[in-house]
């Protein structure tokens, strides 16, 4: 017998939030920093309570629940906190970092690449660092230049990170309860356009596990791998080409890192045809690399160009 | 029990002196033959020596246990050691081999043992700076009682991660001691030239936190001033900055020709040997013979002899082994 867990509508931030309420319920080494994360820190009228929540309020109300020394307004110091954050981690704690936008990275790349994802390896196994790095990626609000990147073929490119980008409010309370558990420095990827979509999510605190891909609409005639944002944009084009006789299959990959290559082969096995649709920019993107991985692994099975 | 007052504030023991002597003599030693066993091309990679720097890492780390973190730089040698990391398995790790604390991994430039509390040296200059607020809000968040050191050069003083981590410590309060070793040089650039400040530990005035500049070639300079900062940061007072004015005998790496320098500026500082002046000060205050001395001398140089030729007799790590430890699960 099959037990139908209980699901709510709930939107994206919602979800996020929600599972962000649960690790730090279920984990007293779990901390939350991050620029006005909580904001108005030391204002007195605020000190068990938030003026933001977080620029788009995805950690609103946390900071009445668990006070500010587990949500830790930070100062405008990307290198500072994302580096405190994978000090705390490499010591016993087990924090959530938020990068307010990705665009960002350029002031505390050292902290993650350098630094937290490569202790273990250059400690000899000897070390873990238990980081989750939360960021807004993604165009759509005309924020311009500096903020509206994606960028996580960068971060996908880098060993010792892990790369988690989720497309529905189910993945995303899912796959953020699994991130913070996970015991490597993990990067979370959430769309800022995406905040406000809503869907089904489970009550619970299970987790999705990472590195397992979601085929988000079965087809038989061509696979379309999709990431956050375009997995919407996809289903929304092969309900259009359905009306057309063409019978769209829509992988999410929900990871970068590790990918599910095994799942995007098993669906071009059956559809022969491969189009990879991401809002990141295209060179060294993640679509030249699912599709060199497919042009390499998966050639002959494919009868058209990726 | 035998004391040696230092200027009045702190009174170290004769055991613990003779412990402060043996350490510094490792680092020494370790260094001296790093560099010579690197020349006969036995040690791979980049190594920069700690030689003429040990009062330092000593004069601080003697007052730390493994309930304490420190950061430390690429010139990471003596921080390990003094912090009690296992010296035959650094002398594997420098030769890249499977026996190394860090499973040959490392190397030189990132020996840690996190089990010691030593969270590696580091091969970004400044680069452990905000590690080390991590540590301590680890240690302050979870009550432990423990702090966090940050070793960094004079270079790293001008990083923007030493701003930030200055911040970030005062306004946290975190149990920190910051510790800039101004060796008066950041790589071939002096100091006078680099940096804006005539003393670096004046910068601390801006996050208007403790600021001390000592002698970083007498430990028991940096002795007094460290147990000062470490009381501080146990008490929950929060962070200090310390900048130990030093010197290393050699260049910034090995194979630095070190045209920056002279040597007479090099005599000058060797004339002021820490290892030679601990030495007389215990020795002027009746504490030990010179037969002491030389006990812990042979026992010293044993020790390297023996890490040496462990870890030349043990195997590199198989090919395989590239590839692994690079996440816990993937």
């Amino acid at each position: 017998m099959v037990v139908e867990t209980a699901t709510r509508t709930m939107t994206y931030q919602q979800a996020i939030t929600e599972a962000l309420r649960i690790a730090m319920h279920e984990d007293p080494t779990v901390l939350l920093l991050g620029e006005d994360i909580a904001g108005g820190a030391m204002v007195d009228h605020l000190i068990n309570d938030d003026a933001w929540g977080g620029p788009l309020g995805v950690t609103k109300g946390l900071v009445q629940e668990f006070g500010r020394n587990r949500i830790l307004d930070t100062p405008i110091t990307e290198a500072g906190f994302i580096g405190a954050a994978v000090g705390a981690a490499t010591t016993g704690l087990r924090p959530v970092a938020e990068l307010m936008f990705v665009d960002f990275f350029g002031c505390c790349m050292d902290q993650i690449h350098d630094q937290g994802a490569k202790f273990r390896y250059m400690f000899g196994g000897k070390a873990k660092c238990p980081v989750t790095i939360r960021t807004q990626i993604g165009a759509g609000m005309s924020a311009a230049g500096q903020h509206s990147g994606c960028h996580y073929s960068v971060f996908t490119h880098m060993p010792g990170i892990k790369c988690v980008i989720p497309s529905t409010p189910a993945d995303a309370k899912g796959l953020l309860l699994s991130a913070i558990r996970d015991d490597d420095l993990v990067m979370f990827f959430e769309n800022k356009v995406l905040y406000g979509t809503k869907g089904e999510v489970p009550e619970g605190n299970e987790g999705i596990p990472l590195g397992v891909a979601d085929i988000k609409r079965e087809g038989a005639d061509v696979t379309v791998v999709a990431i956050s944002r375009m997995v919407n944009q996809a289903l929304a084009a092969a309900q259009t080409l359905a009306d057309e006789g063409i019978d769209v299959e829509i992988v999410d990959p929900r990871t970068l890192s590790p990918l599910d290559d095994k799942t995007i082969l098993t669906s071009v096995a059956k559809t022969h045809r491969l189009v990879i649709v991401d809002e990141d920019n295209p060179r060294c993107s993640m679509a030249t690399d699912i599709a060199a991985m497919v042009a390499d692994r998966g050639f002959d099975t494919l009868d058209a160009p990726i | 029990m035998s004391v040696v007052e230092t200027s009045g504030a702190v009174a170290i023991d004769r055991a613990a002196l003779l412990d402060m002597y043996e350490r510094m003599t490792q680092i020494r030693v370790f260094e001296d033959l790093a560099g010579k066993n690197f020349a006969a091309g036995l040690v791979p990679g980049f190594v920069h020596l700690y030689a003429g720097e040990e009062a330092v890492a000593v004069g601080v780390c003697s007052q730390l246990t493994d309930n304490d973190f420190i950061t430390s730089t690429h010139r990471g040698h003596g921080h390990c050691i003094a912090k009690g990391v296992d010296i035959a398995g650094m002398v594997a790790e420098l030769m890249g081999k499977s026996t190394g604390i860090c499973k040959g991994k490392g190397g030189s430039m990132h020996i840690a043992d996190v089990e010691k509390g030593m969270l590696g040296a580091n091969g970004i200059v400044g680069g452990g700076i905000p590690l080390a607020c991590g540590a301590a809000l680890t240690a302050k968040t979870l009550g432990t009682g423990g702090v966090a050191v940050c070793f960094f050069g004079d270079g790293a003083a001008n990083q923007g991660t030493f701003h930030e981590g200055l911040n970030l410590a005062a306004i946290w309060n975190l149990p920190v001691v910051f510790v800039c070793e101004n060796n008066g040089y950041a790589e071939s650039t002096p100091v006078r030239y680099h940096c804006s400040a005539s003393d670096i530990a004046n910068r601390a005035s801006a996050y208007e936190i403790p600021g001390v500049v000592v002698d970083g070639l007498d430990v028991f300079a940096v002795y007094e001033a460290a147990s000062e900062a470490i009381a501080r940061a146990r008490r929950g007072d929060g962070p200090s900055l310390l900048e130990a004015k030093t010197y290393r005998f050699y260049g910034h790496f090995q194979g630095d020709q070190v045209t920056y320098r002279t040597s007479d500026e090099l005599e000058t500082f060797k004339k002021r040997d820490p290892i030679i002046a601990l030495r007389a000060a215990i020795v002027a205050r009746g504490l030990a013979t010179d037969a002491d001395f030389n006990a812990i001398d042979t026992r010293v140089h044993q020790l390297l002899d023996d890490a040496w030729i462990a870890a030349k007799a043990a195997a590199f790590p198989a090919p395989e082994e590239a590839l692994t430890d690079v996440y816990v699960t993937y």
